[in-house]
């Protein structure tokens, strides 16, 4: 039953928390919700799953010995990586605001002494560490079982893919953001965000070659073009950091690499960058003037 | 303690509030009345800094917009209906938002047994009544003591006993010296919790009086609240306006105002367009009024 009195105190003002115990706490609220929930736990089987069986069928296939086995099984990391990862942050992106205020949890949320900029920093912030664990989880599976059946591996190599695989997320939940926040509704923010998704990994590619052939791309604007891309930044920057020859790429990569060396890491860099800070500070700006209902 | 000073909030081209002005002093408590649409919820939400508005909104003379953090440190909000994680647990959301208040958690203990959901805290808050919710955001609202109560239509989805329940608990708030704005389609609910009434009629505030004089003004009448199926309240709108009644919406169904000699009459009009009523209460300004005199008399 209720409590007989409630005396309030009226305390005098107390300072508002700070921004980044705001960012923490929302973060963490966001971490804990995105790894008790069930898409979460489904990409992160899938992922691991997945990157298992690319490991073996390598293993197999390299006989137990030599780098070539990790070659190939880097190839299909990285093709592994490229499906499965912009999927996973593009969506839980695109899903955290939307459904949110759907939920009418935003609003309840902004009417509490918080800004709008530390709840997409929380926010972001919070599934970027889910994301983190998830491909730690994968990866991590991957290197012990190839260190199992005696891959010879290199640390290195596995670090590289590990670290472009998180900014590749980074990127991609940054873009799940925008669109999150220019969605009215959490089921059009999450087909959009699948329809960005076959964009990315399937059309530009397809879009880039047809381009190129029938309007005579110079190779350093094809190369240009494939930099839009972060899909193919990652690619390209895989495949580099690996030391693998940028050759499979065709025309472009080996125009890159002649053309840039060891100034692509620097370039490759700075596409990611622009993947992940523009369309985070677009969402933040977006939601600071549209109306959280 | 809230200014709100020629206030405009257009929802595209329809002015949901229009040149508002009011003040709020300390220990205050305010009503805001109106019909659905008039524009209550609107300028609470402008309050809250939600939406964006032109004129100027302070609380503790903290811009409501600008300083909309600092402002809201001193606002305790309980909206219509807590909209919340569910798979969350009692104790873990009101942990969560004491952390975002910048209350310490030994705070949180007191705040629940304060609002009776003490024996709670270890359920998940899809498991609370709808009373419960309400009571958790209560709890929530509480968390550091604000000088400042927002409360928006939070008896609306409640059933009688509910209302009872939480009308009491906020009737003993009202008297604490906290500020309260608040905004209600419950004559009852007005005369047992405001000081002052303010009516919004299309976003305009038409009249600022004391809650006695208000109640007093109604006269001998009384608002049938019928409970009714979402899927049919806007066919008993059409048909009781068909009728000749005011009626308007709020949060399980339909108000209209009647007179002594037609209480009945609005139960003939759903009959007789196939319209099923679920429950009704009749709340009499009468009793309102006398409530609200004895309330002010009890302040002097």
């Amino acid at each position: 039953m209720i409590a007989p009195t409630l005396v309030p105190h009226l305390h005098p003002p107390r300072t508002a928390p700070s921004l980044v115990s705001n960012v923490a706490v929302i973060a963490r609220r966001e971490l804990r919700d995105a790894i008790r929930s069930r898409w979460f736990l489904l990409y992160t089987v899938a992922f691991v799953v997945l990157g298992l069986a690319v490991s073996f069928v390598s293993a197999a296939g390299a006989g137990g010995t030599g780098l070539s086995g990790f070659g190939r099984t880097t190839a299909g990391l990285i093709n592994l990586v490229l499906l499965v990862v912009p999927l996973m942050a593009l969506t839980a992106g695109a899903s955290s605001i939307a459904s949110d205020r759907e939920r009418g949890m935003l609003a309840y949320l902004l009417a509490q002494p918080v800004t709008r900029a530390e709840v997409v920093w929380g926010k972001y912030l919070g599934l970027a560490a889910s994301l983190f664990a998830s491909l730690t989880l994968g990866l991590g599976a991957c290197a012990i079982i190839l260190a199992w059946k005696g891959v010879r591996t290199s640390p290195a190599s596995i670090l590289w893919l590990a670290g472009l695989s998180m900014l590749l997320a980074m990127g991609m939940l940054s873009l799940g953001f925008l669109i999150s926040v220019l969605a009215r509704r959490a089921s059009v923010a999450v087909g959009t965000a699948i329809f960005v998704w076959l964009s990315l990994v399937f059309v530009s590619d397809l879009a880039l070659m047809a381009g190129a052939v029938a309007l005579r791309l110079r190779i350093e604007r094809l190369f240009a073009l494939s930099c839009a891309n972060p899909l193919q930044v990652f690619k390209m920057w895989s495949l580099h950091a690996v030391d693998a020859s940028l050759d499979v790429l065709g025309p472009a990569g080996l125009y890159a690499a002649e053309e840039y060396g060891r100034s692509l890491h620097a370039i490759f860099a700075g596409c990611m960058i622009v993947w992940i800070v523009i369309p985070l500070l677009a969402a933040a700006l977006l939601l600071a003037r549209r109306s959280p209902l | 303690m809230i200014t709100i000073h020629n206030v405009t909030m257009h929802f595209g081209r329809t002015p949901a509030v229009a040149d508002a002005s009011l003040d709020i002093a300390a220990g205050d408590s305010l009503a805001l009345w109106g019909t659905n649409g008039a524009g209550k919820t609107t300028l609470i939400r402008c309050v809250l800094g939600l939406l964006r508005y032109q004129g100027t909104i302070t609380v503790a003379g903290h811009d409501a917009w600008s300083d909309g953090k600092s402002a809201r440190l001193l606002v305790g909000y309980v909206p219509q209906e807590l909209s919340f994680y569910d798979d969350l647990g009692v104790g873990e959301a009101i942990a969560y938002f004491s952390r975002l208040k910048g209350v310490r958690t030994v705070a949180v203990a007191p705040a629940l047994d304060s609002v009776g959901l003490a024996d709670h805290a270890r359920k998940r808050v899809r498991e609370l009544s709808g009373g419960m919710k309400q009571r958790l955001a209560l709890a929530i609202a509480l968390l550091g003591d604000p000088p400042v109560l927002v409360l928006d239509e939070v008896t609306a989805s409640l059933d009688a006993v509910g209302r009872e329940e939480f009308v009491a608990l906020l009737e003993r708030l009202s008297g604490s010296g906290r500020t309260m704005l608040f905004a209600s389609h419950r004559i009852e609910e007005v005369a047992a919790l405001a000081r002052r009434v303010a009516t919004l009629e299309k976003g305009r505030i038409v009249g600022i009086e004391a809650c006695s004089q208000f109640v007093a003004k109604l006269g001998r009448g009384a608002v049938l609240h019928l409970h009714m199926a979402p899927r049919v309240r806007e066919r008993a709108l059409n048909s009781l306006r068909q009728g000749g009644f005011v009626p308007s919406l709020n949060g399980v169904g339909v108000l209209v105002p009647v007179t002594p000699e037609q209480k009945a009459a609005p139960f003939r009009v759903l009959a007789d367009a196939r319209i099923p009523v679920d429950d009704f209460e009749l709340v009499s300004f009468a009793h309102a009024a006398a409530m609200a005199a004895h309330r002010e008399e009890a302040r002097s």
